[in-house]
């Protein structure tokens, strides 16, 4: 055994086992419990004294036995002499004890004597730390959003960590967020609006895609370079520098706050990433194909339908749920083209809530619930083709 | 027969393509260019509306008189700047009905009044008035005469179509406009947003290469800051960093971190005192880029990953044999195989931040030393509502791209080169 990975190896699972109780500890506070301190020493102190003996201990003892033991010391220091904390605070506590010891029971004596250990031990607790702090991160203001539309005005004011929500109220109270804005913000007819401009998107992007797509993938013809070099250059203009022109032009057509010339401008904005996508698909379908397909005397229209459609439907679910989320998730021109509230899409509809100081947050927490909520179980069931379209087409975002 | 067949081929191609390059060169193209020439020009956004002659029609019975009716016309310019050239008017009226008196401008042909108004100015108003009579005897409908709406037409210009260029907003953006305080916060944004997220990227990449428990879960949601509307996530931060009722601030106080809130999206420069230092840092700012770090970095960390799960396994492998622990192994083995990812995603997210609009106008609307060019687009054009600055704003956002992408594609070419 080296000391130097001993060292590591004892600060280190400290410190993870640390991280671990504080998050425990912030998800606690937010039941309204108090909690002043995360104990910095304390913790430290005796994530370091477990360490060192589960190294001493070794196999000598089941390492269920021995977990248990470390477990039991652990919550009865943390959250009896401490502390006195309620017993469910004391059984998250108990677990997490239970998943570090488990964690840390591998690195006996003979394990810390091999090559590099030290490194290794450090790496192993940083993945597992950043597994940890990343899930907590990015969870948490979902969590949040989540939790805000449950409540009410006055007690998030009076107490802005109580996150707990009453159960025991009947579903029209704990939902009332929801049924304010569905009755009197209309966000009903915002979901239809925004569903239909999305789908609509995604059918229109598609029949203007798939044949330019498979011109550019499989036909000669004057100016192809240029067309599928131009295809990416176009992807990369924003949309900011679009705005002005096309605001004055549709203002002088008649065009602003109507669905259909929202649908035209996301149409166009994601064609080019469309063609792209699907040009590379199509490329990879053999020719051969195409050619018995000519000598049957199909014509293009035949061949798309028949040949080069069935063979690329996962390529192009990729595009239709990538082009659905642009188009669901779109905000600027949706906030430029749109004023009247008859024809807002999602997005815009909360932007406007907000813009009125005396909306409640959890009005405004409940609509980002309804946006984001379709958008995440697409990603989630479809996350196959989701992931591949971000892929390709992450350039933009 | 093969000329034929090629000139088919070439004829379908142009059939295929035309809609969708149609389309891209309206809405893409043209604007950019549209951009050019609005930035050569004073215009409002109270210009861009076309002048219209407008009439409103008030019938009214008189008195003592019930086989007469006056039908008043509220006539106006609905521009406040521009003139109306050639104002022709034409109402119809109903088959038993004739005008008495008509006024001299107007005249009558089969049932129909026609009028020539001329010109008229900019908030020329006046009311005009026909009297009518019945040509049978019987009553006059009031009813039917209003349901018919006049029509009218007027040649005017669009100050967007005359040929009256000035430089004015140029001089202003550059001028007038705190240009470098704006060039260099845009900078300061676009360059720490993106090394964050690839650093972010690498490190969440790295993790998820390995094989854990609940991996392909963690891989899903690493993703959602980038899946959700931007709307929804930005309120839900707003809400979270509250300098009063926000959980951060909160949190923070009650576990004693800090003592007075912070306003992390209201407050431009927290001092801190840095070993005896007083440093000025730019809070709001690095609270937009924390969230565009959080937002992006799932592409980082997508592209990343997709990469480092091509890396053949016999090379660590090899390293292993050779006595390489995990620092040197990430050093010498997985760096050099990502520098080239790396690279790519620097410049297209390093565009892609530089244009960045919806997160800094959710989040401060601009406000506490958030500033960016894309922003000052918006301000100029809708707040400020000078149009024509707004363009000249875009045009040097564009041009900042065309040095970008020409700085990208020459890398990219060198790289194809090398391979």
């Amino acid at each position: 055994m080296k000391t130097k990975s001993l060292i590591y190896y004892a600060l280190i699972s400290s410190i993870f086992l640390f991280s671990l109780v504080s998050i425990w500890k912030i998800l606690v506070t937010l039941q309204g419990i108090e909690l002043k301190n995360f104990n910095f020493a304390i913790i430290i102190t005796l994530g370091i004294a477990i360490s060192l003996l589960n190294t001493l201990i070794g196999d000598k003892l089941n390492y269920i036995i021995k977990s248990t033991f470390f477990a039991l010391i652990f919550t009865f220091i943390d959250g009896y002499i401490v502390q006195l904390m309620p017993v469910w605070y004391n059984i998250g506590i108990f677990g997490i004890l239970i998943f570090f010891s488990l964690k840390i029971n591998k690195y006996n004596q003979k394990y810390l004597a091999t090559e590099h250990s030290s490194q290794i031990v450090v790496f192993d607790f940083l993945t597992l730390f950043g597994i940890v702090l990343f899930s907590f991160v990015i969870l948490f203001p979902f969590y949040m959003m989540l939790i805000t539309s449950f409540k009410t005005q006055a007690t998030l004011l009076i107490n802005p960590l109580d996150f707990s929500i009453n159960f025991n109220q009947d579903f029209k109270a704990l939902f009332k967020s929801y049924f304010v804005i569905f009755d009197t913000y209309k966000f009903g007819r915002y979901i239809l609006i925004s569903t239909f401009v999305s789908v609509g998107t995604v059918i229109v992007t598609l029949l203007f895609a798939i044949p330019a797509a498979y011109a550019v993938a499989r036909l000669n013809f004057f100016g192809k370079n240029f067309l599928s070099t131009s295809i990416l250059i176009i992807y990369m203009f924003p949309a900011i520098v679009l705005v002005i022109p096309l605001y004055t032009v549709f203002s002088q057509l008649g065009l602003r706050n109507s669905v259909g010339g929202l649908l035209i401008v996301y149409t166009a904005t994601t064609l080019p990433v469309a063609i792209y996508m699907l040009q590379g698909y199509f490329r990879s379908i053999p020719k051969e194909l195409e050619e018995a397909a000519i000598m049957d005397k199909l014509n293009w229209f035949g061949i798309i339908i028949k040949i080069i459609l069935p063979l690329s439907i996962p390529a192009i679910s990729s595009v239709a749920l990538y082009v659905f989320m642009i188009a669901w998730n779109e905000f600027l021109f949706s906030l430029m083209f749109l004023d009247n509230p008859n024809s807002f899409t999602l997005s815009r509809a909360i932007q406007y809530l907000s813009g009125d100081a005396e909306t409640p947050r959890q009005y405004l927490m409940a609509g980002s619930v309804v946006v984001t909520i379709p958008v995440l179980l697409i990603f989630v069931y479809f996350e196959k083709y989701l992931v591949s379209g971000l892929t390709a087409g992450s350039v933009k975002g | 027969m093969s000329d034929t067949l090629s000139k088919i081929e070439k004829r379908t191609a142009y059939i295929l393509i035309l809609p969708a390059v149609f389309l891209v060169f309206s809405i893409i193209l043209f604007p950019i260019f549209a951009n050019v020439w609005i930035s050569f020009k004073e215009v409002g956004l109270k210009d861009i509306r076309i002048p219209e002659p407008r009439a409103k029609k008030i019938v009214k019975s008189i008195k003592d008189n019930p086989d007469q009716l006056k039908v008043i016309y509220k006539l106006r310019n609905s521009s406040l700047i521009l003139e109306i050239r050639d104002v022709k008017f034409q109402d119809k009226l109903p088959k038993n009905i004739k005008p008495i008196n008509l006024d001299e401008r107007c005249r009558v042909k089969s049932n129909k009044i026609y009028c020539e108004f001329g010109n008229w100015e900019a908030k020329y108003k006046e009311n005009f008035q026909i009297l009518l009579k019945s040509s049978d005897g019987k009553e006059l409908n009031k009813k039917e005469l209003k349901t018919i709406k006049p029509k009218l037409t007027g040649k005017s210009d669009n100050i967007l179509l005359n040929t009256n260029f000035t430089l004015k907003n140029f001089k202003k953006v550059f001028f007038q406009n705190e240009f470098f305080e704006l060039l260099s916060t845009t900078f300061y944004y676009t360059f720490f947003g993106t090394i964050g997220s690839i650093v972010f990227g690498i490190l969440t990449a790295q993790l998820v290469n390995q094989k854990f428990f609940g991996r392909t879960f963690m891989r899903s949601v690493l993703l959602f800051p980038y899946v959700g509307p931007v709307v929804a996530l930005a309120y839900t931060w707003e809400l979270l960093l509250d300098p009063y009722s926000g959980t951060l601030n909160n949190l923070l106080m009650n576990f004693q971190v800090i003592q007075e809130p912070l306003n992390l999206l209201g407050q431009k420069y927290l001092t801190v005192n840095f070993f005896g230092f007083d440093l000025k840092l730019r809070l709001a700012l690095t609270t937009v880029i924390i969230f565009e770090i959080w937002r992006y970095f799932p592409l980082a960390f997508l592209f990343i990953l997709a990469r480092l799960q091509a890396v053949p396994k016999e090379l660590y492998e090899a390293a292993e044999v050779d006595g390489a622990g995990p620092l040197q192994k990430f050093i010498n083995i997985t760096l050099p195989q990502i520098t080239a990812v790396i690279s790519i995603l620097f410049m297209i997210r390093f565009i892609w931040n530089f244009n960045k609009f919806e997160d800094i106008f959710l989040l401060t609307g601009g406000a506490s030393g958030t500033r960016t060019l894309p922003i000052n687009v918006y301000e100029q054009g809708f707040t400020i509502s000078d149009i024509g600055m707004g363009s000249a704003v875009s045009i040097v956002i564009v041009a900042l791209l065309l040095i970008f992408m020409f700085i990208y594609f020459k890398l990219i070419g060198k790289r194809a080169d090398e391979n």
